[in-house]
């Protein structure tokens, strides 16, 4: 299944606090065209409990989470 | 409060030469400052809601009697004019009155009903703590509570930023969750976003395990959740009675979760007299409660739990 999603980006947020983790995604989304997909991998704690929610906010579809030890590889469609 | 009292005090003669209303000065809003006939007068300004053309007014009202350079924003969002020497008490009070702007309420009466930005303009409110707090505000306000203050506050969520847990009855905005499995991607997300330990990601499939006991109702989970598979049941309101802040703070005791926005105002009404007919003089609720126990508040207000 993941091979047939094609990532246009990806943004390892590791170690980047809230809220610039958000604004460097929001950043990046705006690079892309609708429809295409970032990747970003988030830290567990803060990150993953604000950072999903804004995307969501902004608009955007988280399409896949999945769970590497600490830290989170999330899929967005712009 | 207190310092009314010294003033009455002072003879009927000065009185009649001051020509000044000391029943109105003592119903509210007046308080006596360090300095002789200096006074502090604090607006009431429900919901800390300031219309910005009346704001304008009351800069130039400040400017002509306030013997400060400055204003004062009190923690319950109130705005005081400092240093009103109390000649110009009466003149004050009526400019007040042209532009609509009335004082703050003293003594055992009810105080003016804070709430924070709430679901109009915030992002994290769940309930129009605005509305409410305006609405309970022209219901409420100044009522003679016989025993002693009487704070009502709203917040949009449990983050709870007014304080309604330290308020004598305070309503915080609540969403019960909903699932639909068939929406639901297995990502987990929700159970990261839960701090209450209410849902657990189930090992194998991700999905959600939910403990409505432990949950507090705040839609942190609705809110991460990307496919909409947790969703809004029903929204409501934490109703909680007796927090005091002062020299013995008490939180607030819950009542219930997600009591109907509809009936907040029969519940104030019933809160209120129940306090005239069981408090003490001076006593706050929270305190009245503690005397006679929270269960005896409980069946008298006769709230039907309806859920
Ligand atoms: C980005 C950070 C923050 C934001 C966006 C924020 C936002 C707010 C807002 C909007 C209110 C007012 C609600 C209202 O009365 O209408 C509030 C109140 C309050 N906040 Fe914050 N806040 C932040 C950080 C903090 C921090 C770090 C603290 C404490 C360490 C704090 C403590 C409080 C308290 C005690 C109140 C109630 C104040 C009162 O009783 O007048 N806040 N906050
Ligand atoms: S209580 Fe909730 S809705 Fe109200 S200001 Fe705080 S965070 Fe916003
Ligand atoms: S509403 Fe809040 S406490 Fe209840 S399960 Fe969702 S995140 Fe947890
Ligand atoms: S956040 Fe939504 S999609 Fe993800 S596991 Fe929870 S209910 Fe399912």
């Amino acid at each position: 299944m993941e091979k047939q999603i094609k990532i246009a980006k990806k943004l390892d947020l590791t170690g980047v606090i809230c809220p610039t983790n958000f604004v460097k995604t929001k950043l990046a989304l705006e690079d892309l065209k609708k429809g295409q997909i970032l990747e970003i991998i988030l830290d567990d704690g803060e990150p993953i409990r604000n950072v999903p929610r804004s995307i969501k906010e902004d608009g955007h579809k988280i399409i896949k989470v999945e769970n590497i030890k600490n830290k989170f590889k999330i899929l967005i469609k712009k | 409060m207190s310092s009314f009292d010294k003033l009455d005090i002072k003879n009927k003669k000065e009185q009649k030469k001051l020509n000044v209303d000391f029943a109105e000065l003592k119903s509210g809003g007046f308080i006596k400052q360090n300095k002789k006939d200096l006074f502090t007068v604090r607006l009431r300004v429900p919901g800390g809601r300031m219309p910005i053309e009346r704001l304008n007014k009351i800069i130039k009202i400040a400017q002509k009697y306030g013997k400060a350079n400055f204003v004062h924003f009190t923690t319950r969002q109130s705005l005081e004019i400092i240093s009103i020497n109390i000649n110009d008490f009466n003149k004050l009070k009526s400019e007040l009155k042209k532009i609509g702007q009335q004082t703050a309420s003293c003594g055992p009466r009810v105080r003016v009903a804070t709430g924070c930005g709430g679901c109009e303009y915030n992002a994290r409110g769940i309930i129009d703590a605005q509305k409410l707090a305006l609405q309970s505000d022209r219901k409420f306000f100044g009522i003679p509570t016989i025993h002693g203050k009487f704070k009502i506050s709203f917040a949009g969520c449990h983050s709870d930023c007014t304080r309604a847990k330290g308020a004598d009855i305070g309503f915080i905005g609540e969403i019960e969750p909903g699932w639909s499995e068939r929406k639901c991607i297995g990502c987990g997300l929700c159970a990261k976003a839960c701090l209450e330990g209410a849902i657990i990601s189930d090992k194998k499939t991700g999905k959600p395990v939910y403990d409505a006991s432990k949950c507090i109702f705040c839609g942190d989970c609705i809110k991460i959740c990307p496919t909409s598979a947790m969703h809004e049941k029903k929204v409501g309101c934490g109703l909680y009675v007796g927090g005091k802040w002062g020299r013995h703070p008490r939180i607030a005791d819950l009542i219930t979760h997600l009591f109907p926005a509809k009936d907040i105002i029969p519940v104030i009404k019933k809160t209120i007299d129940w306090y005239i007919k069981n408090g003490k003089k001076r006593e706050r609720i929270g305190n009245t409660i503690d005397r006679l126990g929270i269960k005896k508040y409980k069946n008298e207000i006769n709230y039907k739990r309806s859920y």
